[in-house]
């Protein structure tokens, strides 16, 4: 029971982290000046955006509560499963986002997750 | 299906959108991996501290500091982070995500190459696949949101 919790948490909070993220990156705007002068102004810009630090949150709690998993699980059970991630984040990207995400997308979004499951499956 | 996205979202995309993304999602599958492999190959280095025991502690936190590919590695995830929040200003988390997994594809060759790893026949078969859906998304367009 506590393992399903556990991979719960990994991947909602580490997609909802990436999430957060990428929804302070919107509001910021596309980025046309990659100087490095231009790219400390954006991150300052970036660390004064709240969804930023809700991400960092989010995604440090999925970072422990995998480094808890690993602790019951093996790795070669563990990280398929977190292959989920993928099919969770065009989701959440869809509810949370507004994202249109076509079915050509979908199809690739289920393709990397077959790849990396078959990726981890290798490692014995 | 990229064809009629493009149409039915009317967006103007900025110069070189898709020249630039890729660029990026390079950049991100090869340093997250690349930092990845510096930071084990220097934890290999400096040892686990044994029973915990602050003396212990202290001489893994030493050698840490002291480890030229741990700051290697720190500033490849650091890069890796930085990059990743910049083409998430412009491009889809729902395009991001999966794109980078080609992360994937770079750690096996690296690890052949740089390290003499053998890669057994499913990982190469997962990697296929992986770069397959990879492909797929890829020739979405990246982005089907309006600019804020």
């Amino acid at each position: 029971m506590l393992e399903l919790i556990l991979l719960f948490v990994v991947i909602s909070a580490g997609t909802g982290g990436e999430l957060c993220v990428s929804r302070a990156m919107k509001a910021l705007g596309e980025v046309h000046d990659f100087r490095p002068a231009a790219l400390v102004q954006f991150a300052w810009r970036a660390a004064r955006v709240g969804w930023m630090w809700v991400g960092i949150g989010l995604m440090t709690l999925a970072f422990f509560s995998l480094l808890a998993m690993l602790s019951m699980e093996n790795v070669s059970f563990v990280v398929p499963v977190t292959a989920l991630s993928y099919a969770a984040g065009a989701i959440g990207a869809a509810l949370f986002l507004r994202e249109k995400i076509s079915r050509q997308r979908w199809l690739g979004v289920l393709v990397v997750c077959l790849g990396v499951t078959l990726v981890w499956l290798s490692r014995r | 299906m990229h064809a009629g996205e493009r149409t039915s979202n009317r967006m103007k995309d900025s110069p070189g959108l898709h020249l630039k993304t890729y660029f990026f999602l390079l950049f991100i599958a090869l340093f997250a991996p690349l930092g990845n492999v510096l930071l084990s190959k220097g934890m290999r280095g400096v040892g686990s501290a044994k029973d915990w025991e602050p003396r212990g502690l202290l001489h893994v936190l030493t050698g840490i500091l002291a480890s030229g590919y741990i700051w290697l590695g720190v500033a490849c995830l650091l890069a890796f982070f930085v990059a990743y929040m910049l083409i998430l200003t412009w491009a889809d988390y729902s395009y991001v995500q999966p794109a980078s997994a080609f992360s994937y594809a770079i750690v096996a060759i690296l690890g052949l190459l740089l390290l003499g790893e053998k890669v057994n026949a499913l990982r190469w078969s997962g990697i296929a696949v992986i770069c397959v859906g990879v492909l797929i998304v890829s020739d979405t367009h990246p982005r089907t949101t309006e600019k804020p």
